[in-house]
């Protein structure tokens, strides 16, 4: 892309971007750690996240306020007006994320002094890397304008959902083979359900990047069609 | 008791309108106003417009940008033929108006020019009265009857959104009025003979941010009546004002659609670039 007849405003453009991934950066390692506090049962790693949420929200902020003085100072068009409200968007969904964060760190804090077999967390850890790798693509995603990429990791949301009824069907045989598991199951399901979300939010966070590449509104349409219709 | 429902909430909805990407929207029947075909434009061996196609609808704002020279103006003045009044001016391909071809060479331009008024950067007004400004059109006509004549003056006034500034100084020189009453002014002149088309040739680049406002207000009311043709610098008041935008770059059209799809989706690299500011 060529650069703009005003340099400042490719620096504001990219500055937000940056700042973009920068959240990103900061959410992925929100989540990533909510999940280990729970596999390793660390409940300091769990504080850690819920006090940590404040950042990810104080930098949801910032960006939205620079996307206003752009909209506002600049007038944005086309692809530079596209960029800033694919921006405004993912940051939603972002903290939206921290907060699915913190919610999987109080279920583990929730968990304390209950009792515990580390068979409950098998299931959970695979969804966890399965959403931390879709959430990890999704910034590359965004970083990089890359439409297939964005496509792939929509596709993988159907997974993650699979994966969560899976994970909600075991705990519920657990709950039933010893009433002493259910609490415990309960904040499994709770997490597991924190972690879907999050799937579900990195999905957003695609289509706001083939949006922005591709000027199309991709929302509740079925992926098939989408994939067809952006077939060249 | 609640009285039982005579119909069953099964209502079909359409789904279509709550489809806003324009897929399955029937697209809107648009009547041309003015059709161009083929238009090559030279002043003498240069050439300032190459082959352009397009057709203007009817009752629509039209913006043309593009950067100085692109051949906006000159494409403008080719509606009314203000470009006869400049030297070696040399122009192939036609217009139509309606059923009339523009360039047809036994075409009567003061009749051609009733039909499509115009409206210039700078405002212009005549050094007559603001009444005498609006009524000259019509005087030229023959018209002398004042009944008609104050009933024009009132309702072009008014149409052009002045009315209430001036009512109470008709009859006071014109010249007297702001830059922003005046160029509203002689937009009233162009409209009190009812032309079907308005050209407007960077009407508010003269003026300051409200009056720019008004004019753009205007420019929306009087749609409802004429076909409107604007050349504007400012992109953004092309993007607040226009409901088709046709971008030219060195004489050649490059890009013609709907304004909100030009401004969020261009087609055209070319496009893209100059309204966001890229070009150069």
């Amino acid at each position: 892309m060529r650069q703009h007849i005003s340099k400042r405003f490719d620096q504001e453009l990219e500055d937000i971007r940056n700042k973009v991934l920068t959240m990103g950066g900061l959410v992925e390692r929100q989540v990533s750690e909510a999940i280990r506090s729970i596999i390793e049962f660390d409940l300091e790693a769990a504080e850690a996240v819920v006090e940590n949420d404040v950042k990810v929200n104080t930098l949801e902020v910032s960006i939205d306020e620079e996307c206003t003085h752009i909209l506002a100072r600049r007038q944005p068009a086309a692809t530079d007006l596209r960029l800033v409200i694919a921006v405004i968007k993912t940051i939603t969904d972002l903290e939206r994320i921290g907060d699915e964060a913190k919610r999987i760190a109080r279920q583990r804090i929730d968990m304390d002094g209950q009792s515990v077999k580390q068979k409950q967390f098998t299931e959970f850890e695979h969804l966890g890397q399965h959403v931390l790798e879709m959430l990890r693509e999704a910034l590359d995603a965004f970083a990089r304008l890359d439409v297939k990429l964005s496509l792939a990791v929509a596709q993988e949301d159907k997974k993650v959902d699979r994966e969560y009824e899976s994970i909600l069907r075991q705990q519920m045989t657990y709950a039933m083979e010893s009433p002493r598991m259910v609490p415990v199951s309960l904040d499994v399901i709770w997490a597991a359900r924190a972690l879907e979300r999050i799937g579900d939010r990195c999905r957003n966070i695609c289509e706001y990047v083939i949006y922005q590449v591709k000027g199309k509104d991709i929302r509740h349409i079925s992926l098939d069609r989408v994939e067809k219709d952006l077939a060249p | 008791m609640a009285k039982p429902m005579e119909t069953p909430m099964t209502h079909a909805i359409d789904v279509s309108l709550f489809d806003s990407r324009g897929e399955s929207e029937p697209p809107e029947t648009l009547k041309t106003c003015l059709e161009v075909r083929d238009l090559n434009l030279y002043y003498g061996d240069k050439k300032a417009l190459a082959s352009i196609s397009l057709d203007i609808p009817q009752k629509k704002v039209t913006a043309f940008i593009g950067p100085s020279g692109c051949g906006k103006s000159t494409l403008l003045r080719c509606f009314n033929r203000m470009n006869d009044l400049i030297d070696n001016v040399s122009i192939e391909g036609s217009i139509l108006l309606g059923e009339t071809d523009i360039y047809e060479g036994r075409l009567n331009v003061a009749d051609l020019r009733r039909r499509v008024g115009m409206v210039f950067q700078k405002p212009n007004p005549f050094p007559k009265t603001v009444y005498e400004n609006v009524a000259y059109g019509l005087r030229i006509q023959g018209i002398k009857n004042r009944e008609i004549l104050d009933e024009v003056v009132e309702r072009s006034l008014k149409s052009a959104a002045l009315w209430d500034e001036v009512k109470d100084r008709l009859h006071d020189n014109a010249l007297g009025l702001s830059g922003g009453q005046q160029q509203r002014l002689v937009i009233a002149r162009a409209i009190a003979i009812e032309p079907e088309v308005i050209l407007l040739d960077e009407p508010a680049s003269a003026l300051d941010p409200i009056s720019t406002l008004k004019i753009e207000e205007l420019i929306y009311e009087l749609k409802s009546d004429y076909t409107i043709v604007i050349v504007t610098h400012n992109m953004q008041q092309a993007a607040r004002v226009s409901d088709f935008t046709a971008f030219l770059y060195m004489g050649e059209l490059i890009e013609f659609g709907p304004t909100e799809r030009l401004f969020t989706n261009p087609g055209k690299k070319q496009t893209e670039d100059y309204i966001t500011g890229r070009y150069g």
